[in-house]
């Protein structure tokens, strides 16, 4: 069941120049309902007449122990500076769980989690339920410099990790599309989520491959639950769907990224 | 809670807090943030007798104190509304109003038609003045011919309560009304959304695929309220008032300035109970200011 609440903020780490880890608590400490890897909040943003909106944010883990949400933030200005400007032990309120999950693979099929920059986000918290239950993930982080990979520790402890830079400044150079591991092994399951043009990259090689493939959409979506119909995806065979209801994870099968 | 009843035509309002067609669905989707039966009424998303797919993406736009739309109606018809979502909302607790659209005059019709049997819909919106749409919409809603040819054929296949809504964008709103009222309307309902712009200054680009939308929330609520008490100056039908409420505040502001009752639209996107949060906020006006009923308020603006 979905619900607005007001949090407290319990961490706010800047992680790099423009990355902030926000994690948040309920303010009443009511404990938070099961979330779902893949799922979203809508961060509300305090007395700015310019930021109107909600902002919509992954869930970038979900820590039970701690009744905690981590929030995985780039500032890049207007809302999202205002967002990561939040000290420890003010409020932010919330609606949340927001939005579907990823699909869980086959048994002993093999899994690649590719991110780029801040869409890592649900990444985290997917290999996360991946490894407890019993899967290997490897992931596959990109960005356009060392500055762009996040979380690298949370990631190693989960599994393998690949990375990439477009100025090489860690990892392989170049585009996550272009990592050696895309070649030399064989996966069953895609996981993405990214600028939209590396994850339409990423479904083409999926597709070519024959690999199952999920994509995390970020349209922009002023309620987050259904009732604007402004995020839509105009999805094959069943026209302009909501993204925020019916995604924002979808297979790329569905979309209408590739012919 | 008699002190916050209302009466639109036959229809009788628990209270004048109602939501507005196209921010609040079928109003299934605010059910996990709120209890629906504490509103005055729902407003269903606009209606057409065909199916809609709606503009292309991207449909919205942020603005300083709201946002621009071009959602263009999007909807199953009629047709799916009556088989597939009306049987799901029939025992809602509030009144259910569904938003009738249409290109021609012919389409107003048989969207009213396939309507006006169902017990459990007490009332339609008529909207002449979608701001999104290549034909009709609007259209009817900018001169008081088209508007009066709309409701006059309306009216003779509908026998309940017909409420229309206006558009911001004619110059005198009050005669829209009046030619509204004129044609046997029971209700008006006022403000639809103000047609704007945003351009993206870096690439020189509109940021709406239809070029130009319609603005709401809060930083129209100004030109609203004006209009509001301009048409309530001009008729004698009841006015539903809307564009921009936000809280109990504003709510309390478009009864002074005339309103019978009033919609909550785009603030329903930002905090999902804010409508409940009015009803509340309403009752606690009344309180402080000794005001035995919300009717003594309607209009009641002191000058």
């Amino acid at each position: 069941m979905k619900q607005q609440l007001d949090f407290i903020i319990t961490s706010n780490k800047k992680l790099n120049k423009q990355t902030f880890l926000i994690k948040v608590t309920p303010k009443n400490a009511e404990p938070l309902p099961e979330m779902l890897p893949g799922q979203f909040v809508q961060v509300l943003v305090h007395d700015s007449s310019s930021i109107f909106l909600r902002r919509p944010l992954s869930i970038n883990y979900y820590d039970k122990e701690n009744n905690e949400i981590w929030l995985l933030i780039q500032n890049v200005g207007g809302g999202t500076n205002k967002i990561t400007e939040l000290k420890v032990g003010e409020n932010l309120n919330l609606l949340f769980p927001l939005g579907n999950t990823f699909s869980m693979p086959d048994k002993n099929q093999t899994t690649l989690l590719i991110g780029g920059g801040v869409g890592t986000a649900p990444l985290l918290f997917l290999g996360k339920n991946l490894s407890d239950k019993g899967y290997t993930p490897e992931f596959l982080l990109g960005g356009r410099s060392a500055l762009d990979i996040s979380q690298l520790n949370d990631f190693e402890k989960l599994g393998l990790v690949y990375i990439t830079t477009e100025d090489g400044s860690m990892g392989q150079k170049g585009l996550v599309t272009h990592h050696p591991a895309l070649k030399e092994k064989q996966y069953d399951k895609i996981y993405t989520c990214g600028p939209k043009p590396m994850m339409i990259a990423i479904a083409r090689y999926a597709a070519d491959n024959n690999i199952d493939c999920e994509a995390s959409l970020e349209n922009h979506m002023p309620c987050g639950f259904g009732a604007c119909l402004c995020c839509i995806e105009n999805i094959k065979e069943r026209g302009n769907i909501c993204v925020c209801t019916e995604g924002p994870i979808f297979n790329t099968k569905e979309l209408q990224w590739i012919d | 809670m008699d002190r916050l009843k209302v009466k639109i035509g036959d229809l009788e309002l628990k209270n004048p807090v109602m939501t507005a067609s196209g921010t609040f669905g079928y109003g299934t989707e605010y059910s996990d943030f709120m209890d629906l039966s504490r509103l005055g009424g729902i407003f269903v998303k606009g209606t057409t007798l065909e199916p809609r797919q709606g503009n292309d993406y991207p449909r919205m736009a942020e603005t300083p104190s709201g946002m621009l739309n071009s959602v263009g109606l999007q909807n199953k018809g009629v047709h799916y509304f009556v088989s597939d979502i009306y049987p799901k909302i029939k025992e809602y607790d509030t009144h259910i109003i569904v938003n009738v659209s249409g290109s021609t005059i012919e389409d107003y019709i048989g969207c009213t038609e396939a309507l006006v049997g169902l017990d459990k819909i007490p009332a339609i919106e008529l909207n002449i003045s979608c701001p999104n749409v290549k034909e009709g919409g609007m259209a009817f809603g900018t001169s008081c011919v088209s508007a009066a040819q709309v409701v006059k054929a309306v009216r003779k296949v509908y026998d309940k309560t017909l409420i229309v809504k206006l558009s911001p964008n004619v110059t005198d709103i009050a005669e829209i009304a009046l030619a509204v009222e004129a044609e046997g309307a029971d209700c008006v309902s006022l403000v639809n959304t103000f047609l704007g712009m945003a351009i993206d200054a870096e690439k020189r680009k509109p940021k709406l695929s239809t070029i130009t939308g319609g603005l709401s929330g809060p930083c129209i609520k100004p030109i609203a309220l004006r209009m509001v008490w301009q048409v309530y100056n001009a008729v004698k039908i009841p006015i539903i008032g809307m564009g921009g409420i936000s809280n109990w505040k504003d709510a309390i502001e478009f009864i002074l300035a005339g309103s019978h009752a009033i919609q909550v639209g785009t603030y329903n996107f930002i905090n999902p109970s804010v409508s409940v949060e009015i009803v509340d906020g309403i009752l606690n006006y009344l309180d402080r200011h000794n005001i035995d009923s919300i009717s003594d308020l309607i209009g009641k603006l002191d000058y």
